[in-house]
């Protein structure tokens, strides 16, 4: 329920697997059961006819394929720049972002202040800079504790299935029932009343993560129902292998791309979504500085002062666009059926 | 296909009540008094409030409180607000305006995805195919309320065109923009799984024996490609549907439009507990109910999903 | 025999030319060239296929996967995926016309009305999300311009032609409720609808059990001899063509490595590849013995062997086979063969067996 803001629930061709799972299953199922009948599998032969056998597994021949995709290039760089503002902001600019000077209230860019100072007198440029550190911090906390929470959940409900399968799936359903904003909103309203810096972020990142696992849980799920079903399991089940060995040798491995690809790109929409918590008023607040809260500060001076809110708003989108264009970028060069 | 039916509207039962419970739970736990303020600068006085937490069995827990809630729901007893407006009055108001909004952004994102999707799908790797990869991937970045914002600062004020603001009736031309916005995300995800599901089919043997027996090409891919490329696409739009009624709060906000996602925010703020679980049971109600929707339409899409 | 021009959408202009007497030319495949350009170097998949059907005979195409036999029967019917494909030289002609300096419209009548196709797996060739009914009578539809009712009439007419049981219910399911063999009946009756006069069999039987495979082969037998088409069966198992073939292409490497009527091929065969195939077959009268099969690989189309394509597998290769590529040569008429040493295996009378 979350489409119009947050976490997307469906990129691209792994739309599969956070569908309605129900229905999905009973389809591939039924052409499982359709090619049985039908006499075994047919032999390669179709369009080519040729055998060009590629040497190197999926990731290395998504590697070679990425690095010669202008995209994944400039998102690669955008992302490392980012993340150098972000750990060292100190390196970018010398100024305080919280030492206000009245004086210059509203002031447009110059040269002595690149990007002009915003109502309160403070250096926008300085506050953009160190802006990223708490958007990054926010969306690569709320990015872990999901993906990690989510797939251990979606193979614990995949490997086991069964009742378990059926109770954890519908705990899931429960939380995805919930409105991404109305939830958010509820939680940020109900708990977020303490004025420390450590225990807000900790709240935003916890109700982006209460709202947020049941996909990659649900993307976890379906690929290893997947993967499960592949003969190499089996080989390994029948020559006794261990159920962590499974899981972690042979299930994981081959089940981990579709969910690599969502925390990616998730990374970016949590970013978005701190900053339309703080829009609303009700995610980080002075005294962090944040890009959703500059922007939240400033929207009310759009006229007066439209640079305070479009230089934190474009690092806000350029940076979330870096993350979803890697995202992109890695599920296409993993996706042979797009090449 | 009607036992089917039957299990799926079982199953949602839990999940319903999982749903409701939370919400209940959660806006219950919001600390004050909900009754601070309603009696102007003066404490209430001590009758009311006995009358006010014996009426909402604020002296339950919270778990009887949630049961004696859901049977006042199965009578069609949604409560009233502190100011006596019973609830299924606001819910009468405002759904009908968020219900158009919705159906304004899923009708957007039929026409604009879906052909999008088709077009660069087929053409791939074209001038139209990347500029419509790259303003995807623009409007899956941009938040919500920062395209709202765009469009309100560029088109209503700057062109002219159109009012920032939608009016009390809410007219279907003046929710065009908002309900762009509102569609954004979703239609650009609409727009690349029916590339994607496009660009995957197109290589189809089933599209190869077409081409076979003559047919000519507008209806080897009008017919053969376009039916199958637009299963996921149609169950995509139809779950989104839920997803974005509940998703309109910045949208209503930014748009001033007295919807649903308004009422249950002021709502919140004010600490109006029955209000907001009430406007949320709907909204929960209506995403499952299309999450069922999308599940039976999808077996009569694909004629090889059986119900089990 | 041609009814175009019914839809709109038809050229007043007839494509194919005269109706053809039985035994008349119908398809003359001429020093066809195909590449597939690829990440990894061009493929030369097709290198100079010549054949030719004549009505009412069946061509039964022999090879490995990777010989291009599929690719040329696709190349034929005009369905080649271009790019990576690429048509580089040749001609197809068709009744006398080349269909590669013809238009796309031209191209698309000829379809499915002059030459029709049997595909390998019926199950992804048939589309999931209609009935096998709709998919059989949109041809009469679209290409005839008959009323839903009529087209469905005759549908149910060619489900009972390929002896489908119960053809007035079965008309109406979805391709994945017929099994395997019922399926490729399926398929068949598609290929059938407008009559075409030449049929292309692609591996119609590979992908059926072994126990439906002979009543698939049957059923194109009779079929094929009663409306007297011209078919082409494209096969890797020398097993199945005995009994219904009238002339064998052997292909290797992307050419016709030799070709003949099939009694001869079987009697003497010309072509070390074509003898090498022959042993590979497992024989009653051998029982015990161990299996012969060729050894070594298939050729890479990137980056084929000079001289003959077979000479690194060849227990018969000389240096000259490095550096010679053989022509295909007539040895009498109606035989060919691409080997250097052709004339003496066409003289020796007798099959060469054992190693």
């Amino acid at each position: 329920m979350s489409n119009a803001f947050g976490p997307p629930s469906g990129p691209g061709s792994y739309d599969a697997g956070t569908g309605q799972s129900t229905a999905v299953y009973a389809a591939s199922n039924a052409t499982a059961a359709g090619r049985t009948v039908g006499g075994g599998s047919a032999p390669g032969g179709g369009a080519g006819d040729i055998s060009t056998q590629r040497v190197g597994g999926l990731w290395s021949d998504a590697w070679h394929d990425l690095r010669r995709r202008p995209l994944f290039v400039i998102a690669g760089v955008v992302i490392v720049v980012i993340l150098v503002v972000a750990a060292f902001p100190g390196l970018f600019t010398s100024k305080d972002p919280t030492a206000g000077n009245l004086e210059f209230s509203n002031e447009g860019p110059s040269g002595g202040a690149w990007f002009g100072y915003d109502l309160q007198g403070y250096d926008v440029y300085a506050r953009t800079i160190y802006g990223a550190r708490y958007s990054i911090i926010v969306g690569s906390l709320a990015t872990l504790s999901t993906t990690l929470f989510g797939m251990a959940y979606g193979v614990l409900s995949a490997y086991y299935g069964g009742w378990l399968d059926g109770l954890l799936s519908r705990i899931g359903d429960v939380f995805l029932g919930i409105p991404f904003v109305l939830g958010a909103i509820v939680i940020l309203t109900t708990f977020n009343t303490s004025n420390s810096t450590v225990v807000i972020v900790t709240l935003v990142v916890l109700s982006l993560a209460v709202l947020g696992w049941p996909v990659p849980a649900r993307i976890m799920r379906s690929s290893i129902i997947q993967a499960k079903g592949a003969d190499y399991v089996a080989a390994a089940r029948s020559m006794g292998a261990s159920t962590p060995r499974i899981i972690f040798k042979h299930l994981l491995p081959n089940a981990l791309a579709p969910s690599l690809v969502y925390a990616t790109i998730s990374l970016g929409a949590f970013i978005g979504a701190e900053a339309t918590l703080s829009y609303l008023g009700i995610g980080l607040r002075s005294p962090v500085v944040s890009w959703g809260v500059m922007i939240s500060d400033s929207q009310r001076y759009l006229r007066v002062a439209p640079h305070s809110l479009l230089f934190p708003a474009l690092f806000l989108v350029v940076t979330v666009l870096a993350f979803v264009m890697m995202g992109d970028a890695v599920r296409e060069a993993l996706d042979p059926k797009l090449r | 296909m009607g036992r089917y039916v039957l299990r799926r509207l079982l199953q949602m039962i839990p999940v319903f009540l999982g749903t409701t419970f939370l919400i209940y739970y959660l806006v219950n736990a919001v600390p004050g008094d909900p009754l601070a303020g309603k009696c102007g600068e003066r404490p209430c006085p001590p009758a009311f409030i006995a009358k006010y937490r014996a009426e909402y069995n604020l002296d339950d827990n919270v778990f009887v409180q949630y049961v004696k809630y859901l049977g006042n729901l199965l009578h069609g007893d949604f409560g009233q607000t502190l100011s006596g407006r019973p609830i299924t009055d606001i819910i009468t108001t405002a759904y009908p305006t968020t219900l158009k909004l919705a159906t304004v952004a899923i009708a957007i994102e039929i026409l604009v995805g879906i052909t999008a999707g088709v077009l660069t799908g087929l053409g791939r790797g074209g001038f139209i195919d990347n500029l419509v990869l790259v303003s995807t991937l623009l409007l899956i970045a941009l938040p919500v309320f920062v395209v709202g914002f765009l469009l309100q600062f560029f088109v209503n004020i700057k062109l002219g065109i159109g009012s920032p603001t939608v009016s009390s009736g809410a007219p279907i031309s003046e929710l065009l923009i908002p309900g762009f916005v509102l569609a954004s995300a979703s239609l650009a995800y609409a727009t690349r799984i029916t590339r994607t599901s496009t660009v995957g089919n197109k290589g189809a043997d089933y599209v190869r024996t077409a081409t076979a027996k003559g047919l000519p090409r507008r209806r080897v891919v009008g017919i053969h490609l376009l039916r199958n490329s637009l299963i996921p696409v149609v169950t995509f739009i139809g779950t989104d549907f839920g997803g974005l009624m509940g998703g309109a709060i910045v949208t209503e906000g930014i748009f001033n439009i007295n919807g649903i996602g308004r009422e249950v925010y002021r709502a919140i703020v004010t600490k109006e507990v029955v209000t907001v679980v009430g406007l949320v049971v709907v909204l929960v109600l209506v995403y499952l109910l299309a999450n069922l929707v999308v599940d039976v339409l999808y077996a009569a899409l694909d004629p090889r999903i059986r119900y089990e | 025999m041609n009814f175009r021009g019914k839809n709109g959408s038809a050229p007043a202009t007839p494509v194919a030319g005269p109706s053809v007497a039985p035994g008349g030319r119908l398809l003359d495949v001429e020093d066809l060239h195909v590449e597939f350009r690829t990440r990894d170097g061009v493929a030369k998949v097709l290198n100079g296929v010549s054949y030719h059907l004549d009505a009412g005979e069946t061509l039964a195409v022999l090879g490995e996967s990777g010989s291009g036999k599929s690719v040329t029967a696709q190349t034929v019917m005009g369905i080649l995926d271009v790019p990576p494909g690429a048509i580089t030289g040749g001609q197809i002609r068709f009744k006398g016309q080349d269909m590669l300096t013809m238009t796309e419209e031209q191209r698309r009548l000829i379809r499915g009305d002059g030459i029709a196709m049997v595909f390998q797996d019926a199950l992804s060739a048939l589309n999931p999300v209609f009935t096998v009914g709709f998919q059989i009578a949109e041809q009469f539809r679209v290409r005839r311009g008959m009323s839903r009712k009529d087209s469905t009439a005759r549908a149910i007419e060619l489900l009972d032609q390929v002896k489908i049981p119960n053809p007035a219910r079965r008309v109406k399911e979805y391709p994945h409720q017929f099994s395997g063999g019922m399926r490729q009946r399926v398929m068949i009756a598609m290929s059938l609808a407008l009559d075409p006069e030449v049929l292309i069999a692609d591996e119609p039987t590979t992908a059926l059990d072994v126990t439906v495979q002979a009543q698939i082969m049957d059923l194109l037998k009779e079929i094929q001899r009663e409306r007297q088409m011209g078919m082409i069966l494209i096969t890797h198992d020398l097993g199945v063509v005995a009994d219904v073939a009238d002339r064998i292409a052997v292909m290797y490497a992307g050419r016709i490595v030799e070709q003949a009527e099939v009694h001869d091929l079987y009697a003497n065969p010309c072509h070390p590849y074509t003898i090498a195939l022959l042993e590979s077959i497992p024989r009653v009268d051998l029982k015990g013995q161990k299996l012969v099969s060729i050894s070594g690989l298939p050729p890479n189309l990137i980056n084929t062997p000079g001289g003959c394509a077979f000479h690194p597998r060849c227990r018969m290769a000389r240096d000259e086979c490095l550096t010679r590529t053989p022509p295909l040569l007539e040895l009498a008429p109606g035989r060919l063969s691409a080997c250097l040493f052709a004339e003496k295996l066409h003289h020796s009378e007798e099959v060469v067996s054992g190693g």
